[in-house]
């Protein structure tokens, strides 16, 4: 295609993809380097409903004169970067002087917020991913296996889990594994432990997110997967089974060779969406157990009166820096498939 | 078609029934739940007392005098307001969905046709704008958006909505043309035809499966994202999700969790009769993208 | 302080002053920013009531936080007031977008009472017409029954939740919200007041947790946890009142405005009849409680049209002093306003301000604090760090927090 019909083809959709998402990386970039001015307080009387006291605010003149000459803020380099809210560079340099075995030092280290959330968000990809498109697979496969006419009704059902609203679908489900609930009670009885509470210690509360990423992807996995089973050509099967190839065979040499690219392209953004993993900590309200890199960019930017738009910035590049080192050999393979299509 | 079973034999015939079973039973049970729960009162359906209330309807019985209510129903609808969460999340979807698929399908196919090397780049760089989290996307609209005067209105979410969504949509539909031939519209422009006539008389008319899959995933973003449109519409145009978390109440503040419950049940049918009736085409769509990746 | 009290009695006591919600009828454009919950949503269409020829709009929203300081930034703003409390008034102050209201108050503001106003070296900043606080709920029948007075202290309260499980009548007797994060920071910052404790040195934004009130407020957190459920750390108030309304807990510590659903006749009707209201309890041989007071009070944006501002003050003001408003939605607010007749939910804030509890501190730093607390003292409540780690955790999330910010 001439270069000039490409970008008539391509200038709408790049059009809006470079205003609204590239333009704001780019600043997103630039404000992760800037820190707020010096704030100039000065103490004041403050009278409300309920009595006055002398305390501080913000000097408007003072403060609105170093605004006005620098509105991005002060430049700070990498400063909010390597802050121990963030990589806490100098922190760990610290530990690894204080500490005396390496246990002791990872102990210290997991105990920072970026390091904390990063270990969580990893341990979900780890356990997530793999057994999302596992799980995706032998449900395609297993479906494939049922008679046409209540596929239908039975591809709905499966789907169930992904197209439902994930705020919501996790708020139901946080009452039925409540200790109380349908699901808790039950497990209790089955466990005949009458105080077990997915919800009281990290580990069970890291067992349920983990289980309930798995049932809300799986759906998706499989949607690519089954549709990839369809063009499975038949010849071939037919002639392993005459040869006496096992079925363990049949689909290790015929079949998921076939749906190779497929399994590649669900991976992608598996891992991608897996990475950014943030609705059910808040559905399940287990930011005490659990918190993911998503979430602390969410607790900078929502949960506090004031909003720290350096520090949401700074974890929100490292967000993209980190999946794009997870998609790195994703992405040397495309490239490669991409030269020889050339 | 019935790959890696036999169909001769029973046992695993019986094994694989019963895998689907137990697998639609983990699917579907919480929704099964929620539905029968959302004729219930709050007192059974969020007991802390005894799950078994929400099946035997204790307190519904005591407060309504019958075993099922739609008090919430009917009270989310009128009361709550959700008639016109609905309304916005109409407008908001079939807008997203249509505007999504046309600069998406024009996209894709200039990348599919395309041998140049930047065509690579744009895909890696599609890839890692869908990395970006939303919230912080969103964040950094706002200050734009409130100088500029377009917060709060419809057009303005829609077209944030189909932005975000494009690195999906580009990748999904570049995969579908990446398997229709070549040869097919380079035929057709040896025949005299502009690249936008091949792409519009020849290439499309064989897509549709792909572009109903890559609609579908469209209309999924549009009608149940929280993030753009809790931060960006004002309250005549808040869409239903927005909607169901006004219900459930502030730290200090009481909600009305069963308008909450019904409101969700309302929201997830319409969606329940598309899937129905395009998963068909979803699957068959899928099936020709899907080969390539 | 004592002027909420006065104004309480004084309403009591019944004097019709002023004729009913005057309004002066103001023509313009107001567009409000507000919360989403029933008193408020009550507030605003009594406003509404008086927008005369004025285009009005609002816009309630769970999100009302996180749109507010882009929204008030704009020139000219979006919305013409934002219905503030105590700590979201402070981004408005921090990045001066609200204008002082001395002279509208003046003019228009006559059904407002003084208390009601909200000065900040001397200017009318807000208007508040509701308050809130947390407090001591209790169960009279088990109380009685096991022969426990009413807790004035928390002390008290581990004492008496220790008698109710050793009886055996209740595993988890205790419950408060601790759910990590906003809730369970701000119940380390009751308890931190209940000990006396400052945030921070004073006149300046340095933090001042890492001390024996700082430990000693961890304790007592700790204590009143293993009292309550196991998934404490999960539990909002939403929670803790459902838990409380299916009778496993006899004592608890939940917002004042939550009172209304717990004494109204859905549920057991049982639990409904034995539940009772109290002050908020001290702490630690302190006098003042271990809670904290909040307003929620309308600002008008600074970058609007000093005409929409009128005309938004007009009709904000006539909400603020409408006694009809207070008279017919008594149950929804502890409301400031004159004419409020305080009911059996209101004792809780009557009891508060009678024990001179202080407000939730309104200062620009205090949201860094409350964010850091939220999430670092977690660990401790689990067991797996000591309480000067937990606290030098915080001190150390605070300060790279408060140095981006630009306070330290």
């Amino acid at each position: 295609m001439p270069n000039k019909t490409f970008f008539w083809f391509f200038l709408p959709t790049g059009l809006v993809m470079i205003l609204f998402i590239g333009l704001p990386i780019i600043s997103t970039g630039i404000q992760s380097f800037y820190a707020q001015h010096d704030q100039v307080v000065k103490e004041v009387k403050k009278c409300d409903p309920f009595g006055c006291t002398v305390s501080i605010v913000v000097d408007q003149e003072a403060t609105s004169i170093l605004r006005d000459e620098k509105p991005l803020g002060k430049f700070n380099g990498f400063g909010t970067y390597v802050d121990r809210n963030h990589l806490a560079i100098e922190q760990i340099s610290d530990f690894w002087k204080e500490t005396e075995t390496f246990g002791e030092f990872i102990n210290q280290v997991t105990n920072l917020p970026f390091y904390k959330a990063l270990l969580f968000t990893l341990t979900y990809c780890l356990f997530v991913t793999p057994n999302v498109l596992l799980l995706g697979f032998i449900i395609a496969l297993s479906l494939n296996a049922i008679s046409r006419k209540i596929r239908g009704p039975l591809i709905f059902g499966t789907i169930l889990p992904m197209i439902v609203t994930p705020l919501v679908g996790s708020l139901v489900l946080f009452w039925m594994i409540d200790a109380e609930g349908i699901i808790g009670a039950n497990l209790q009885l089955m466990m005949e432990d009458p105080y077990l509470s997915l919800k009281s210690s990290r580990t069970l509360t890291w067992i349920t997110i983990i289980i309930y990423g798995i049932w809300h992807h799986s759906p998706f996995a499989f949607v690519v997967f089954y549709a990839a089973l369809q063009t499975v050509p038949q010849e071939p099967v037919e002639a392993a089974i005459i040869d006496g190839a096992s079925r363990y065979q049949r689909i290790r040499h015929i079949v998921l060779p076939h749906i190779y690219p497929v399994v590649t392209f669900v991976a992608l953004i598996s891992l991608m969406d897996n990475f950014r993993v943030f609705e059910p900590i808040i559905g399940f309200s287990a930011e005490g157990s659990a918190q993911s890199l998503s979430w602390l960019i969410y607790d900078n930017l929502v949960n506090e009166e004031v909003i720290l738009f350096g520090s949401a910035a700074a974890t929100s590049m490292m967000t993209i820096i980190g999946i794009a080192i997870l998609l790195a050999p994703v992405l040397i393979r495309t490239w490669k498939e991409f030269r020889t299509a050339r | 078609m019935e790959y890696g079973l036999d169909k001769r034999s029973n046992a695993l015939k019986t094994f694989n029934t019963t895998f689907i079973i137990i697998w639609l039973l983990i699917a579907c049970f919480p929704f099964i739940w929620t539905f029968w729960g959302s004729f219930k009162v709050r007192a059974d359906f969020f007991s802390r007392a005894d799950w078994w209330y929400a099946i035997s309807a204790f307190n519904t019985l005591l407060e309504t005098g019958g075993q099922f209510t739609s008090k919430a129903y009917s009270e989310a609808w009128t009361e709550g307001e959700f008639w016109r969460a609905s309304r916005n999340t109409i407008i908001v979807t079939v807008f997203v969905v249509s505007i999504s698929l046309f600069l998406g399908t024009l996209g894709a196919y200039a990348l599919s046709r395309s041998t140049e090397r930047y065509a690579f780049w744009i895909l890696i760089a599609a890839l890692i704008f869908r990395a970006m989290p939303h919230i912080t996307l969103v964040s950094g609209y706002l200050f734009p958006f409130f100088e500029l005067q377009i917060w709060g209105i419809l057009p303005t979410t829609i077209v944030v909505l189909v932005a975000i969504n494009q690195p999906f949509t580009l990748w999904l539909l570049y995969s579908f043309f990446k398997t229709v031939p070549k040869e097919l519209d380079e035929s057709a422009l040896i025949d005299g035809c502009s690249y936008f006539q091949a792409f519009r008389y020849i290439i499309m008319p064989v897509m549709w499966p792909g572009v109903i899959t890559a609609g579908l995933f469209s209309l999924m973003l549009a009608y149940n994202d929280f993030t753009v449109t809790a931060l960006l519409l004002n309250q005549e145009n808040h869409t239903m999700v927005p909607k169901i978390q006004s219900y459930l109440g502030t730290n200090q503040h009481e909600g009305n969790l069963m308008w909450a419950v019904s409101a969700v049940v309302s929201a997830t049918a319409p969606l329940f009769m598309l899937v129905m009736f395009f998963q068909r085409q979803v699957i068959s769509g899928l099936t020709t993208g899907a080969v390539k990746g | 302080m004592r002027k909420i009290l006065i104004t309480l009695l004084f309403a009591l006591f019944g004097t019709t002053a002023n004729a009913d919600g005057h309004c002066s009828k103001p023509s313009g454009s107001i567009n409000i920013l507000a919360n989403d919950f029933p008193a408020l949503r009550t507030f605003v269409e009594t406003a509404k009531g008086c927008k005369g020829s004025a285009d009005f709009k609002v816009t309630h929203s769970s999100e009302h936080n996180k749109i507010a300081v882009p929204a008030l930034t704009a020139n000219p703003s979006e919305f013409s007031a934002r219905i503030a409390a105590n700590s979201s008034i402070v981004p408005l102050m921090n990045q001066d977008l609200i204008r002082p209201m001395d002279d509208l108050v003046k003019k228009y503001g006559k059904g407002i009472q003084d208390s009601q106003l909200i000065t900040i070296d001397g200017k009318v900043m807000a208007v508040a017409f509701m308050a809130n606080t947390q407090h001591l709920y209790y169960r009279e029948d088990v109380l009685k029954e096991l022969g426990i007075p009413v807790p004035k202290t928390y002390e008290e309260v581990v004492a008496a939740s220790e008698k109710i499980r050793a009886s055996g009548k209740m595993q988890h007797p205790y419950a408060a919200a601790y759910k990590a994060g906003w809730n369970l920071a701000e119940e380390f910052v009751n308890m931190f007041i209940g000990h006396g404790g400052e945030f921070f040195k004073a006149g300046t934004a340095e933090p001042n947790i890492n001390n024996a009130k700082g430990v000693a407020t961890l304790n007592m957190l700790k204590k009143l946890a293993s009292l309550s459920n196991p998934d404490y750390l999960t539990h909002d108030s939403e929670a803790i009142k459902v838990e409380w309304e299916s009778g496993k807990v006899a004592l608890m510590t939940l917002w004042a405005s939550r009172s209304g659903t717990l004494l109204d006749d859905e549920g057991d009707a049982k639990i409904t009849a034995a539940t009772k209201l109290t002050g908020p309890a001290t702490v630690g041989g302190g006098n003042i409680p271990a809670a904290t007071l909040w307003w929620d009070g309308f600002t008008l944006a600074k970058n609007r049209s000093d005409s929409d501002a009128e005309a938004t003050f007009i009709a904000l003001a006539h909400a603020a002093s409408n006694k009809k408003m207070v008279a017919d939605a008594a149950d929804q607010a502890v409301w400031l306003v004159e004419g409020f007749v305080p009911g059996p939910k209101s004792i809780g804030v009557i009891e508060a301000v009678k024990m001179g509890a202080k407000p939730y501190p309104m200062l620009p730093q205090m949201g860094l604090m409350h964010g850091a607390l939220g999430s670092e003292i977690v660990e401790f409540l689990q067991g797996k760090e000591s309480a000067e780690q937990a606290l030098k955790d915080v001190e150390a999330a605070y300060i790279s927090k408060a140095k981006e910010q630009g306070f330290l």
